[in-house]
């Protein structure tokens, strides 16, 4: 038997007002019958960073999705800042497993691409000094008249977590963002990860395959199961911050660790 | 010598033809086919008529040579010539770029127009020439129309294929910023989609030659193709190998001022896609 570390829902205690609330949320996919979705309840707090793992098919790309206004719940209450999510909005940053940028637009003008798309040219030029200031912060200062092309892998998703900033949204999504990168990059971006959310007070909702990943970076990890894909528990990730990779060699975070792979584990052998 | 160390060079044995350098290799090339060349026609195997000897030939191309560069009649067949290409290049890019935006933008465009436009294609278009002549005179306009349908389709199915060539993670990602179809299209589908329809364009310039000439030859005219078969009727074969020649020079720089705008737009993407010439 695998015992939850904690009781459902404790929120911990540096985590500030609701951002993202999600109620009796359900996705039914008409054409087959599938139920991707049923039931999820979730509650992101200001300043918090939640983490989504499962299987492949337990609906956290779904989740995702719904959450970026990208498709449509079947039902249930989707609520961003007050306002019911009905389509892509500015206040929702998002990023994916490649880093996505316009090979034919340099580093800066990618960055400023979201304010040039939502409020035109004018608006794009007036946020370029915004944008350098993000480069700056994420170590890309010297890059930002340089095409894509001439980045690496992890200078590419650098600059695209700058172009998901930019905007100043409420809330992050991130869909698995390094998972295409080495692993030494990875943990490195992830602690930079860390650091960029911290110095923006960013709200943050990360869908991962690697429950490492998860645990170094989360306050709390949903884990999630399919057929139907639903929540199955909700683990609070009670290690002090600011996280460092050698806290991936305790015997807590391998607690934590061991504690999903159990949840995951008897999906599996089932 | 007793050296202990033994140093050993890693050699890549090429193959003695492979050693050759580039311009050796194609200079010698065109020697061994001028000699052979020389040797059939000296030999009287093969008819004058037929194929004249390589130096007659080379009269014949300083002959012409000469006469374009005095401004002579062939200059203005050349112009004339020149001419009907561009306007024909013009008008199949414009056709088939706004054929390709409707065919891969829009689903009316790919459920009904592009079932026509397939049908078309696979036409012999050549066979469309004594129409054209009929409908436009023997002026430029039937040819400039001839060459100008033939070289439209490549550049609507390179168009159409370009516009799809966008990743399901790019569309997202203008999904999420909220961008309209047409920022889609004009900030993200069609910069992508530009070394296609620049393939499409230099496939459209072989096929914009094709259709002037074969105009020129059907309908008359002044151009280059109405002195071909002047030359041709008069069994003039080393004046006809002539103009060929020169004529040639105008279909590579066609192809070459395609090639070259292509470098100056799709700066970011040098390789691969584009076919030869593109460096």
């Amino acid at each position: 038997m695998v015992q939850p570390l904690r009781d459902h829902g404790a929120a911990p205690a540096r985590a500030g007002r609701p951002v993202y609330e999600i109620a009796g949320l359900s996705k039914t996919y008409a054409r087959n019958q599938l139920v991707a979705l049923e039931g999820v309840e979730l509650t992101l707090r200001q300043g918090e960073f939640v983490s989504v793992v499962g299987s492949s098919g337990c609906g956290k790309s779904t989740l995702l999705k719904i959450m970026a206004g990208l498709i449509p719940p079947t039902t249930g209450r989707v609520v961003l800042e007050g306002q019911p999510v009905l389509g892509p909005r500015a206040d929702i940053g998002m990023m994916f497993q490649q880093a996505t940028l316009l090979p034919w637009k340099t580093t800066l003008e990618n960055v400023v691409l979201p304010i040039g798309i939502r409020q035109g040219r004018a608006a794009a030029a007036a946020a370029r000094a915004r944008a350098k200031a993000l480069l700056d912060l994420v170590g890309l200062k010297d890059f930002a008249d340089v095409y894509p092309g001439e980045l690496s892998g992890g200078m590419a998703q650098r600059a695209s977590i700058c172009r998901m900033l930019v905007t100043e949204p409420a809330v992050l999504l991130l869909d698995e963002p390094f998972s295409a990168l080495d692993e030494l990059t990875r943990d490195f971006m992830n602690m930079e990860l860390q650091r960029i959310c911290a110095e923006t007070r960013a709200t943050a909702f990360l869908v991962t395959h690697s429950l490492a990943e998860a645990v170094i970076l989360s306050d709390r990890i949903l884990v999630m199961r399919a057929r139907p894909g639903r929540v199955i528990e909700e683990v609070v990730i009670d290690l002090p911050r600011p996280r460092t990779l050698e806290m991936i060699n305790t015997a807590e975070f391998g607690r934590y660790v061991g504690h999903i792979r159990d949840l995951l584990g008897q999906e599996a052998a089932q | 010598m007793t050296d202990a160390v033994q140093t050993t060079v890693w050699v890549e044995r090429e193959a003695l033809i492979d050693r050759i350098p580039r311009w050796a290799a194609m200079l010698g090339l065109f020697l061994a086919f001028v000699l052979i060349w020389d040797l059939v026609t000296r030999a009287g195997w093969v008819s004058p008529i037929i194929l004249p000897t390589p130096r007659e030939t080379l009269d014949d191309l300083i002959f012409v040579g000469q006469n374009l560069l005095s401004g002579d009649y062939m200059l203005a067949a050349l112009w004339t010539t020149t001419r009907t290409a561009a306007y024909a290049f013009l008008i199949s890019a414009a056709i088939g770029f706004s054929l390709g935006v409707l065919v891969g933008e829009t689903k009316f465009g790919e459920r009904a127009v592009l079932p026509y436009l397939v049908a078309i294609d696979t036409m012999p278009k050549i066979a469309f020439a004594p129409l054209f002549i009929a409908w436009l005179g023997f002026g430029i306009e039937s040819k400039v129309a001839l060459a100008a349908f033939i070289a439209t389709f490549p550049i609507v199915v390179a168009t159409a294929a370009g516009l799809s060539a966008s990743s399901e993670n790019e569309r997202m990602l203008f999904r999420t910023m909220g961008a309209g179809r047409m920022q889609t299209l004009f900030q993200l589908k069609l910069p992508n989609g530009l070394p296609y329809i620049f393939t499409g364009l230099k496939i459209a310039t072989v096929g914009v030659m094709a259709g002037v000439i074969t105009g020129e030859f059907l309908g008359g005219g002044k151009g280059m193709g109405a002195l071909i078969r002047q030359s041709a009727s008069q069994m003039n074969t080393p004046r006809v190998f002539a103009l060929i020649l020169y004529l040639s020079l105008l279909g590579l720089g066609l192809y070459f001022l395609v090639a070259w705008a292509q470098r100056r737009l799709v700066f970011w993407n040098r390789s691969g896609l584009t076919g030869p010439g593109a460096g």
